[in-house]
């Protein structure tokens, strides 16, 4: 049932590709979720969920160091009519309801932001147009929360642009009402310097649907951990994810989907492309079906290209099942290299060097690409990809 | 008229840890309108003659010249030669994922020709190309070679031949592993572009039975790292009868 392929890098012995062993999830977690900082130790570095991450450039976000400054990041929200968007305090009852934080940095945010910013989209309500939130480092390190909630069958896009530079550590709820539909898209596309560690907590009502999408090309460190439990039977999730992981660049994308109630789905497509020296990119793929959750149908499969020598590939895939009553359950790892040999065979068709990497990391990505279902962001992404193998090829 | 001469090549390749010299020497002409045969044993040389001439990196020219129309085809890149008008259909074509075959052909055909064909010309162009080729109009959305059998590998290197019309085309084992329907398809797509005259053919391989089907001028019989008789068809039978064997005793073909 459960199909594991790691093929690290073709024919060449060179690049440096660490196909990890796998773990499981109970094994992994060095203390249970909450809310309370205090409740986690200060990582050393050699925890399961903390061993791929350089803790010394986390800017202090894991060991309290890290104070907010006034003009960390700068929230904008626009949305359509229907929309409600609110600037709530600490004590608000509406936060911190799809999923407590499960690590230190994801606790910390919560003990130590000020202002969360609400969306909601009541029931039945049909968005025409995404609900696009900024969110710009103006230099400084900040604390944030956001909560998106839709009422029963209401429907949305959401998209979530960071830019600029700071040091941010954040959680994000997204609340689904029964039989709701909601597509966020959320951009990494920070400066260099940015630190961004974030837990994102999708929680999914009966006969709803969340897609997310995860893009992630800027900063110096990015650390991202979407999360997925269903509240009713008929929950789908499809979570996609991109990365152009550059020279000197840790981009670190930790999944999570628990299966704690029948009759759900999820499907996990995330793809990443890595240049130049140092740069290390991780994804953790954990999916826990549980004994409850029957008929459950569940794929996850992570796929990166590398295509200098001299980056990194920690891919773990790790799918624990606790009940054989399932649809289906699979799970596929594999990183290769934009090898010579295929260069060489563009290459040997007329093809100039440049146009050729072009072309394989385009193909790499089109797949995905067009399922994001945003033409904006379409557009802008493959912009991106292109600037991207421009910059360093 | 198009004109490829090889003088004296010598090629090596590191393979653990020490370097080998696997050309000793090649001299051949080529010219537009000439098709040439190379035959010889597994092992004596022709892949790397192949490869060389198309640039392959792993290949170290160590002395010699290749000149295309009196310009140093050593001193282009693989994507010049290619331009220049040199086109290698390879034994062992590589998987490109996530490229189709149809965004290759043309980012392809615009490279070769210098600007892109118009689309309209271009898709039936490709349609009839492949329809001769018998190859079903699917395999224009697959990937590069990814899951193609063997057969259908060969058939795609000969379409990209056809399309991409080259000055001097290497064909190296384009027989190899077809079955005999196969091998008749493939080989009157060669012959389709032979017909032009407007080619150079350089056919490697190891058995006389393409040779049923494109008829070369010239035959060389390779091992050892060069060519050690050249003559015209006549050749071919005598090595369908004899066999390599009179080439390669005493190690000749090592
Ligand atoms: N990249 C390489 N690394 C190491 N050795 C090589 C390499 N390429 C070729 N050789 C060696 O050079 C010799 C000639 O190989 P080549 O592939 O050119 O032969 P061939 O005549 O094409 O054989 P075949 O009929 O099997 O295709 C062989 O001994 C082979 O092992
Ligand atoms: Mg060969």
């Amino acid at each position: 049932m459960a199909e594991a392929q790691n093929i690290p890098v073709g024919s060449t012995t060179a690049g440096q590709i660490a196909v990890a062993a796998e773990s499981t999830v109970a094994t992994r977690m060095s203390a249970p979720p909450s809310f309370d900082v205090a409740d986690f130790p200060v990582p050393h570095g050699r925890e399961e969920e903390w061993r791929f991450t350089p803790l010394e450039r986390l800017r202090g976000l894991h060991d309290g160091t890290a104070t907010a400054t006034g003009e960390g990041v700068k929230v904008d929200v626009q949305a359509p009519e229907g929309v409600t968007v609110e600037t709530v305090g600490r004590d608000d009852a509406r936060l911190g309801r799809a999923g407590a934080p499960v690590d230190r940095i994801a606790a910390q945010a919560y003990s130590a932001f000020e202002k969360a910013s609400v969306v909601t989209v009541p029931k039945e309500t049909v968005l025409a147009e995404p609900v696009r939130i900024a969110v710009h480092g103006q230099g400084g390190t900040a604390y944030g929360h956001q909560v998106i909630e839709l009422g029963a069958f209401a429907e949305a896009v959401v998209v979530i642009d960071h830019t600029g530079d700071a040091v941010l550590a954040a959680n994000v709820d997204y609340l689904l009402g029964d039989g709701a539909k909601l597509t966020v898209v959320s951009v990494q596309d920070w400066d260099d310097k940015s630190v961004h560690v974030a837990q994102h907590n999708a929680r999914i009502g009966r006969d709803a649907s969340f897609k997310s999408v995860v893009v992630t090309f800027g900063g110096d460190l990015v650390r991202l951990h979407p999360r997925v439990t269903y509240a009713g039977p008929g929950g789908e999730a499809e979570l996609i994810g991109l990365y152009f992981t550059d020279s000197g660049q840790h981009q670190e994308h930790r999944l999570f989907v628990d299966h704690n109630t029948p009759h759900c789905k999820s499907n996990v497509v995330y793809k990443g492309a890595l240049q130049g020296e140092d740069a290390h990119a991780v994804w953790i793929g954990d999916v826990l079906i549980e004994a409850k959750a029957e008929g459950t149908d569940t794929y996850e499969m992570n796929r990166n290209l590398v295509l200098t020598d001299g980056a990194r590939v920690d891919s773990v895939p790790n799918l624990e099942i606790e009940t054989g009553e399932i649809v289906g359950a699979g799970h596929a790892s594999a990183t290769g290299r934009f090898d010579d040999e295929q260069l060489f065979y563009l290459m040997a068709r007329g093809i100039p060097e440049q146009d050729a990497r072009r072309l394989v990391v385009r193909g790499f990505f089109a797949e995905l690409v067009q399922q994001i279902g945003v033409a904006d962001i379409e557009a802008r992404l493959i912009e991106k990809i292109e600037a991207e193998l421009e910059a360093t090829v | 008229m198009a004109t490829l001469e090889i003088r004296d090549l010598h090629v090596t390749v590191e393979a653990d840890n020490a370097t080998k010299e696997i050309l000793k020497g090649v001299d051949l002409t080529v010219k537009q309108g000439e098709t040439h045969a190379i035959m010889g044993p597994n092992g004596s040389g022709k892949s790397t003659l192949a490869y060389s001439l198309a640039g392959h990196p792993k290949y170290t020219i160590t002395s010699g010249t290749v000149l295309l129309d009196g310009e140093d085809v050593l001193e282009m890149s693989v994507d010049e030669r290619a331009r220049a008008g040199l086109f290698l259909a390879m034994q062992y074509p590589v998987e490109v994922p996530g490229v189709s075959v149809s965004n290759f052909l043309r980012t392809s055909a615009t490279a070769i020709r210098g600007e892109a064909p118009k689309l309209r010309t271009w898709v039936k162009e490709v349609k009839e190309t492949m329809e001769r080729l018998h190859m079903d109009p699917s395999f224009a959305e697959r990937n590069v070679n990814e899951g193609f059998s063997g057969g259908e590998k060969k058939r795609h290197e000969i379409l990209q031949l056809e399309l991409l019309k080259p000055k001097i085309a290497i064909l190296d084992e384009t027989d190899s592993g077809l079955d005999v329907d196969a091998l008749r398809i493939v080989s009157e797509g060669v012959n389709r572009v032979r017909e032009t005259g407007q080619v150079g053919t350089l056919l490697i391989t190891h058995y006389t039975r393409i040779l049923r089907y494109i008829k070369p001028d010239h035959v060389h019989v390779f091992a050892g790292g060069r060519i050690v008789e050249s003559g015209g068809p006549e050749l071919a039978d005598k090595l369908e009868n004899e066999g390599y064997e009179a080439y390669t005793k005493g190690g000749a073909s090592e």
